[in-house]
Formats: structure tokens, C-alpha cells, sequence
């Protein structure tokens, strides 16, 4: 059905999920950066799923992302929650600043 | 036609992808992350998954970004020194992230993709697909082979909801709320009392 090679999707995932490994990487101000590349990484990961389902006929994958997709809308409800929480009690979101279970 | 599609699609999601993590503005960071999640919804039409599309575009652009929105907007934070301290990562950063890049692409590049054997182990128990759209199929999988990891993921979401609301609730003192038992219970009774003023005495 599809007469895209494979390799192009994977590359296309493999380079969201850099983008979203250098988001957490060089983002230390902003913890909701932070989360949205999360977002980015397992989006990437369900590109590679979706496309390895459509290219072996194989619905486990599509399925699969569904759980994927579930368990990142729970990650990201409960993130926000944290950093709102987190700014109330201190009043920045700055990733430095949280540092107070250093010990 | 396909393929024109294909890289419009990911040219934009990796573009605007690259803006999500650069964006000076956490709000236009919000708004590039919607795009970049329509155009993979775009990528999955082309792959021929309709469903997980749709619940891409409806869960993320609608839900989950909005909920990013909203945060966003509610916490207020200054713009200018969020952004300090970016250089000062690049160079650790995008050293470890052209090492991986490199890996994947090296892996995906030289990877032969088995056909047929594995093909013929997964998909035997799976119903007959051949005349259904992907929703139904979709649905004929997920109800039947994976219900109990379906309702796991009922679960998952239904503890992130308790969890969110109780990380967020806070009783504040001082407020005047209104109390509705007490409302009722309030009668002429014991809420109204009849005083005899003395004539020129004063209260």
C-alpha cells in the first residue's frame, strides 16, 4: 500500500526524537519545554510504530500507539500539574532552581 | 504524489520541531507543537492509519495542547531570562545528539528489513482485514486481543486524573464560599432575634 521506503519514516522519527533529546538537553530554564519534548520523543516513537504496522500489515503497532498516546496525555496532565504546584510553592519553573532535594 | 506529500509533511514537522525547542516565546513554543503534531498526523494518512490520525489531531492539538496553553498562560513567567544558559549547553548537547543521530541513521541505513517470515508468525491469529476500514480493524484488535491492556489504559488515565486534581487542589483560608447545608439549615429561628429598644437608651 504505501510506496514510501520504511527508512524514510524511521529517519524522520529518529530525527524528532533527537530534536527532542537536544529540547531537554539544552533547555535548563523551563521545565514545560521539558515536557513538550517529551512529547516530541514519543511522538517519534509512534511514527516508528505506525510505521512498521503499515508496513508488515500488523495492527499490534496502531494498537500499541494508542497506549502510547494514553499513557503521555496521563504524563503530561500529571507534569503540569507538578509545575503548577511547583510555581506556587516557589515561584519559578527554572529547571537550576530545583535543587532542593540535593541533600 | 505520495512522496511530495510525504516530504511536506516531514519538512515542517521537523522544522517546526526545531522551533518548539528554540522558541524564545513558551507560547509560540505551544503553537509549533500543534503544527508539528498535524503534520504527523499527516505522515499516519499516509501511512493509512485514519484512526490514530484523527486521534492525534482531536487528543493533542485539542487536549493536550490546549492544557499546555493554559499552563503556559497561567504561570506567569518573564521570557527574557529563561532563555540564559542555552549556549552554554550547545556544545555538550549537540554533541551527544549528532553521536545518537548518527547511530540511528547508521542503524536505520543498514538494517534489511525482513519480509514474509515474520509476516506469516504475527498476523495469523489477527481477523481477516482485508475488506475493513483501519477504524474497524483497529477496534476488532483492540477489543478482543487487547481488552484488559485497553482497560489498563482506562485505569492509567483515570489515576493521572485523580492525581492532577489532587496535586492541584488547595482549600485557601479566607475565602467566602457558599455553603449550601448551611443555607438550609439556617431557620427564622435561631437566625433572627427581636430586640426591644429602650426609647432614647440607644442599642
Amino acid at each position: 500500500m504505501p510506496d514510501i521506503a520504511l527508512g524514510h519514516y524511521l529517519i524522520v522519527g529518529a530525527i524528532l526524537f533527537i530534536l527532542g533529546f537536544l529540547g531537554i538537553f539544552l533547555n535548563r530554564k523551563n521545565v514545560i519545554i521539558i515536557l513538550m519534548s517529551i512529547e516530541l520523543m514519543l511522538l517519534a516513537v509512534n511514527i516508528n510504530m505506525v510505521a512498521f504496522s503499515a508496513y508488515w500489515h500488523d495492527l499490534t503497532g496502531q494498537v500499541f500507539t494508542m497506549f502510547i498516546l494514553t499513557v503521555a496525555a496521563a504524563e503530561t496532565a500529571i507534569g503540569l500539574a507538578i509545575v503548577v504546584v511547583l510555581f506556587r510553592n516557589r515561584g519559578t519553573i527554572a529547571v537550576e532552581e530545583i535543587n532542593q532535594m540535593k541533600g | 504524489m505520495h512522496y511530495i506529500m510525504f516530504y511536506i509533511f516531514a519538512t515542517i514537522a521537523i522544522i517546526s520541531s526545531i522551533r518548539v525547542i528554540t522558541a524564545r516565546n513558551p507560547v509560540h513554543s505551544v503553537l509549533f507543537l500543534i503544527l508539528v503534531f498535524c503534520n504527523v498526523a499527516g505522515l499516519f494518512l499516509l501511512l493509512g492509519a485514519e484512526f490514530l490520525a484523527m486521534v492525534l489531531i482531536i487528543v493533542y492539538a485539542g487536549a493536550v495542547a490546549v492544557l499546555f496553553l493554559f499552563v503556559v498562560m497561567m504561570l506567569d513567567i518573564n521570557i527574557v531570562p529563561l532563555r540564559e544558559g542555552f549556549l552554554s549547553y550547545l556544545p555538550i548537547g549537540g554533541l551527544i545528539g549528532m553521536i545518537l543521530l548518527v547511530e540511528l541513521v547508521m542503524v536505520t541505513a543498514g538494517w534489511v528489513i525482513p519480509t514474509g517470515n515474520l509476516l506469516a508468525t504475527t498476523t495469523h491469529d489477527l481477523p481477516n482485514t482485508a475488506a475493513l476500514t483501519n477504524t474497524e480493524e483497529l477496534g476488532k484488535v483492540l477489543y478482543t486481543r487487547y481488552v484488559y491492556q485497553f482497560q489498563t489504559a482506562g485505569i492509567a488515565l483515570l489515576v493521572a486524573m485523580i492525581g492532577a486534581i489532587l496535586l492541584t487542589l488547595r482549600s485557601r483560608s479566607g475565602v467566602r464560599r457558599q455553603s449550601v447545608t448551611r443555607q438550609l439549615v439556617r431557620t427564622k429561628a435561631n437566625s433572627l432575634e427581636l430586640k426591644k429598644v429602650q426609647t432614647r437608651g440607644g442599642v
